[in-house]
């Protein structure tokens, strides 16, 4: 854009430019169309996702139902019979239970997948597609399939154990074996994910670190766990982040483990009801509204004190590493 | 871990097992769908596929209006897709590349949204949408996936790696108005990732199942999967018939994935945290 300079008198922006005739706009233009840019996500997310979650606390201080409307103002009472209700812990628990049975196996094999796909493999396209097969996979599928190979008379799983000379488990009955197969799901979908994205980053690490501590000797075992996991911290922070908020909102895979799909309640006895199932169960099929504001409210102040404490914690072990 | 020695049989051996268990479970959807219901009662799992795929997909069509959940998901997916590519590339360019005032708090706010899960709004938004006599219909489940926070932290990265100030600059001079320097400048730069996006997008759209769940009328306007999904719910579970539209629900998606796999494996890499 080398313009021949001339001679050039001290112009007042008014003046167009000798070159091109400037849009008289073109100052404002500058100065708000950023914004006009920006605007559109910050519209969709105040009306739809702000909007909503403010109006939530709103809802859970009344008696509010799904159909007939506001009943009347009640305070915390809605929070108090929830403090007091069995069957939030339970599934406040089973949430809890089976977010650290997906997420600690997934995260580590990711792990370890993902130092797989660092060593200069032959068709690496190949590999990182096969493990992201799974995540497009819609979850839908996912549980429908896993319900029929872990069940109970003809599932795969069952026949494999009584070939190895084991019992048959019923799969659904108990919680902790409800919340192997549902930990099965979430794992079988998200560890390739969670291997590309430490891939990722391993990726950046230095190569001369490790040329460096080969010359001293080091293992390889050594040299993942003191150079590759250092490294990626701030990645294996966010996946971890970004597990438990995932977690913590479990829905889909158990829902249609149960054979009663959206109309049950996860198993004969709740036996693995997530918090956001129980959400749905109040709020969409009993209709309590104010009840299910209020459980919304508390799984999000859970969702937050969970990933703060994760956050806390993985930092500190690996700072430690 | 990088060194000058070649992997050997032993990464190979078990990446292909983690490779085997990634299929398997979609293979034997497409097992189970292509048997007659009494195959699913053997003694032993079935493993080899039978000559019913075409009569289960018959009876899939004639239980549930499964013309429709497509023409739906169609719809929502490449609706939610094309907004997203748009307005995520619009906030990512003007993040990464305009100057304005309170541009990065603006920008934090869109990296903290991420944080509130949108499912616990979920009962005021169903008020919403009911009091705008959106229940049932589609613009109550595509608004509010319009843009996402993923997107536009995407796409300001892209700007950030493939947009040059230069040419902003000379746009600029040349008396450009910032939306055409958007699209004449900025959009062709980042086309590549605005691609990944949109079907990332287009794939979350297809996959989602709480939000359509609640909000569409699961008899008259279900989407994909709340169809699906209604297949598995009756007294007696017809297997044969549910893992078909499993089956059915991610076809497409697979296809445009095993097309795409090469950009969409990229863009997941590069929209990482990078350590």
């Amino acid at each position: 854009m080398a313009a021949p300079v001339t001679d050039r008198p001290l112009r007042t922006p008014q003046q167009p430019s000798s070159r091109r005739r400037r849009w008289p706009l073109a100052r404002v233009d500058a100065k708000f169309t950023p914004y006009l840019f920006v605007s559109p996500f910050f519209l969709i997310f105040g009306a739809f996702g702000l909007f909503p979650l403010l109006y939530t606390a709103w809802v859970s201080l009344h008696d509010w139902q799904l159909v007939d409307g506001e009943q009347g103002f009640v305070g915390l009472d809605n929070y108090t019979a929830l403090f007091g209700d069995p069957n939030f812990y339970n599934a406040l628990g089973n949430t809890v239970s089976m977010f650290l049975l997906s997420t600690v196996p997934q995260l580590l094999a990711a792990l370890g997948l993902a130092a797989l796909l660092d060593r200069g493999l032959r068709g690496r396209t190949f590999w990182r597609a096969g493990l992201l097969l799974p995540n497009v996979v819609s979850v839908v599928a996912v549980a429908l399939v896993f319900t029929q190979i872990f069940g109970r008379d003809f599932g795969i799983v069952n026949y494999l154990l009584e070939l190895i000379g084991l019992d048959r488990v019923n799969w659904q009955a108990d919680s902790w074996s409800s919340h192997l197969a549902v930990s099965a799901m979430v794992m079988w979908r998200w560890t390739g994910y969670n291997a590309l994205l430490y891939l990722a980053a391993m990726q950046s690490v230095p190569r001369e670190l490790y040329e460096a501590a080969t010359v001293d000797g080091a293992s390889r075992w050594r040299m993942f766990w003191s150079i590759t996991v250092p490294s990626i911290r701030p990645t294996i922070l966010f996946t971890i982040v970004v597990s438990t908020i995932g977690g913590m909102q479990l829905f889909v895979e158990p829902t249609l483990f149960d054979p009663k799909g959206a109309s049950g309640v996860g198993g004969s006895d709740r036996q693995f009801q997530t918090l956001t199932m129980y959400l749905y169960e109040k709020g969409f099929r009993l209709f309590d509204a104010g009840y299910a504001a209020a459980i919304a409210w508390v799984l999000f102040l859970v969702v937050l004190v969970f990933a703060l404490v994760n956050f806390t914690l993985a930092r500190r072990i690996a700072s430690k590493g | 871990m990088p060194t000058t020695r070649r992997p050997g049989f032993l990464v190979y051996g078990l990446l292909s097992a983690f490779l085997l268990a990634s299929v398997f479970p979609l293979y034997f959807s497409f097992v189970v769908a292509s048997k007659d219901n009494s195959a699913i009662g053997d003694k032993v799992p079935p493993l080899i596929p039978g000559g019913n795929l075409f009569a289960n997909i018959a009876r899939v069509f004639d239980t549930v209006d499964f013309w429709l959940a497509i023409q739906n998901s169609l719809i929502i997916a490449s609706t939610v897709a094309v907004a997203n590519v748009l307005l995520s590339s619009l906030a990512g360019f003007a993040f990464a590349r305009l100057r304005f005032r309170g541009r990065d708090s603006l920008f934090l706010v869109v990296v903290g949204t991420a944080m509130v899960p949108t499912q616990l709004g979920v009962i005021p938004l169903y008020m919403l949408m009911s009091e705008l006599d959106w229940y049932g219909q589609l613009q109550a489940v595509i608004l509010p996936a319009l843009v996402g926070a993923l997107g536009v932290f995407m796409m300001r990265q892209a700007c950030e790696e493939t947009v040059p100030h230069e040419l902003i600059e000379a746009a600029r001079v040349d008396g450009c108005s910032v939306l055409r320097t958007f699209f004449t400048v900025a959009l062709p730069a980042i086309r590549p990732q605005a691609a990944v996006l949109g079907m990332l997008t287009f794939m979350t759209a297809w996959n989602d199942y709480f939000w359509p769940l609640i909000v569409l009328d699961p008899n008259d306007s279900p989407t994909v999967q709340v169809a699906v999904s209604t297949l598995a719910s009756g007294y007696y579970t017809d297997y044969s018939l549910m893992l078909t539209g499993a089956t059915l629900g991610v076809l497409p998606v697979i296809a445009l994935f095993l097309l795409l796999a090469r950009h969409i494996v990229g863009g997941i890499m590069q929209g990482a945290v990078k350590g």
